[in-house]
């Protein structure tokens, strides 16, 4: 059973902002979750070669040439903030 | 003219018996008059489809039109569709716009098909019952009281109520077929790598694989060989040759050998649905083909694995979602950390962010290990499982979900009895294989889905399978009678 320190550190590690009342529900649907995947243990699986992907696929390469065009200014049309073509955030330095 | 399918339709289209904007404007008039009662649209893109039917007729009258040009399709919201809308069923990306088009959408525009809207879905495609969605659950056309399915509830519902004549999904552990079961229309998740990812919103990128729902599987088969193929832009998209998957359709199922693995028809199944299910294997007997009797010894688990395996690489896929450079920002944002945990945690739904949690928690330091290397392990031996049996059978069939669709609010409460419901549909993206759902009946007044699973690459064989059944049986042309 996940207690409440572990959530909001697991909520902290994943960036989610929760409410403080919200943090029961999590604690009970986390660990209820985490004792379906418990039945992984049921099984011996030494020796086994973890499997990443289903067809054994191996990643692409390609020449280092660029071939991708500046689309800069049609990609920040979603941004919420943006000036000179720079994304603005909250200031991070102090 | 609803009542068409994709083939009828493209030859009224050619024989001059309707033009393409006709057609376009019946699904939309039926769209504006049934769709407030299932929800299952998030945009109507009534004028952009409009154009889009008229460019199609002057195809049309200058004979340059290819098969699927000027008939209308349905995108689901999980796919970039270029100036439209696409929110993925979420308040992260309500206000999001999308700058340019994935390649399954570029795919259909270039044959000519019509754009009539995104349906809705559960959010970022986590969900089985389309209750998750910002937008409002989706109704099940068969019973209004009871979900479609999820997470392509949307798609699954339109189709059924005949507001789209076919509509694009995602499959990610059971996301199209399973709400082509709930909703008594026709489903197809090609092979892993089969169609491009590219565009295509990414929840789990080792089992998200995005494919069709149709009436028919003939129609299946014309689109899939619309969305199938390499696509350098997308790096798992697999350089395999494109069968032609409308040529294999008529082949007679004489000897062809149907794998029933026992652990999916024991205890959970529902009795009405293993009723409809034997049934559909009676008629396969009489088209020739012989049942056998195999095992898929670690059926049992497929949902803790894959309850490992999606919310890790969907916490990763999800950690772009960050108010920087798209979707959801938080009002004032005192920091930096603050606008990140409050746009996350303001922007995402309940059971996305559970998932998220899940998801770093088994990736995080001490755990991954014991969690995530462990799901890898027990996923090749539920991949093998697979191999094994295609070395004694052609297709495997079986159930595709343990009951028909259960109502609205039901589940809602425990995710885990939730997660459940994919329990044969998950086995099925965890080892990457094709996986087609067909409707072979009810269970009361609510569909009943078979799936067939098919070797890698085995698609025109699916589609063969399925067409077969289809050509002996009218499950596939009923429409609930209130959308008749």
């Amino acid at each position: 059973m996940l207690d409440k320190t572990q959530v909001e550190r697991i909520a902290h590690l994943a960036r989610l902002a929760v409410d403080e009342q919200d943090i029961p529900g999590y604690m009970r649907d986390l660990s209820n979750i985490l004792a379906l995947v418990e039945q992984m243990n049921t099984v011996d699986s030494a020796g086994v070669v973890p499997m990443a992907h289903p067809l054994e696929g191996k990643q692409r390469l390609r020449k280092d040439q660029v071939t991708e065009v500046d689309e800069r200014e049609i990609l920040q049309t979603v941004a919420p903030r943006v000036e000179a073509g720079l994304y603005l955030v909250p200031k991070v330095i102090e | 003219m609803h009542k068409h399918t994709l083939s009828e339709m493209s030859r009224g289209l050619r024989s001059k018996a309707f033009s393409s904007e006709e057609l376009t404007r019946h699904f939309l008039t039926r769209i504006e008059r049934h769709d407030p009662q299932l929800n299952g649209y998030i945009t109507v893109t009534g004028e952009l489809a409009l154009e889009r039917a008229r460019e199609a007729d002057r195809q049309l009258r200058a004979g340059t039109a290819g098969a699927l040009c000027g008939i209308p399709l349905a995108q689901k919201d999980i796919f970039c569709t270029k100036g439209v809308k696409t929110s993925c069923g979420s308040h992260m990306l309500d206000n999001f716009i999308a700058p340019y088009d994935a390649t399954t959408v570029e795919r259909f525009n270039r044959a000519g098909m019509v754009l009539l809207g995104k349906t809705n879905m559960d959010e970022f495609a986590m969900g089985s019952s389309n209750e998750t969605s910002y937008y409002g659950a989706v109704k099940n056309p068969w019973d209004l009281a009871a979900v479609p399915g999820g997470s392509s509830g949307g798609s699954a519902s339109v189709v059924a109520a005949r507001l789209a004549p076919a509509a694009t999904g995602t499959d990610t552990g059971g996301s199209i077929r399973q709400p082509a079961a709930l909703c008594g229309v026709t489903g197809i998740k090609p092979t892993y790598g089969r169609v491009s990812r590219y565009g295509m919103i990414a929840f789990a990128s080792s089992l998200d694989q995005g494919g069709v729902m149709t009436a028919t599987a003939e129609d299946a088969a014309m689109l899939l060989a619309v969305m199938a193929g390499f696509d350098a832009r997308d790096s798992t998209s697999v350089d395999h040759p494109v069968a032609d998957y409308t040529a294999g359709l008529g082949n007679s199922l004489q000897g062809l050998k149907i794998g029933l693995p026992k652990e999916y028809m024991e205890a959970g199944l529902d009795a009405d649905t293993a009723k409809a299910v034997e049934a559909a294997l009676d008629e396969y007997r009489r088209l020739g083909a012989e049942v056998i009797e195999i095992s898929l010894p670690h059926t049992h688990l497929a949902v803790p694995v894959y309850y490992v395996v999606a919310p890790a690489e969907c916490s990763s896929n999800l950690s772009r979602y960050d108010g920087v450079r798209f979707g959801y920002r938080c009002e004032q944002p005192k920091d930096l950390l603050d606008m990140y945990m409050r746009s996350r945690g303001e922007g995402f739904g309940a059971e996305v962010k559970r998932r998220i949690m899940v998801g770093t928690y088994v990736l995080s330091a001490g755990y991954y290990d014991a969690y995530y290397l462990r799901a890898q392990k027990l996923r090749r031996l539920i991949k093998e499982d697979f191999v094994q049996a295609f070395q004694k059978v052609d297709v495997i069939m079986t159930p595709t979900a343990p009951t028909a669709a259960f109502n609205l609010g039901e589940k809602v409460d425990d995710p885990v009895t939730m997660y459940l419901s994919d329990v044969y549909t998950i086995p099925v993206n965890l080892a990457g294989l094709p996986g087609m759902s067909i409707p072979v009946g009810f269970a009361g007044s609510r569909p009943v889905g078979l799936q067939i699973i098919g070797d890698y690459f085995a698609e025109e064989r699916l589609l063969n399978v399925a067409h077969q059944y289809q050509q002996v049986t009218d499950w596939h042309r009923r429409i609930p009678e209130q959308f008749a």
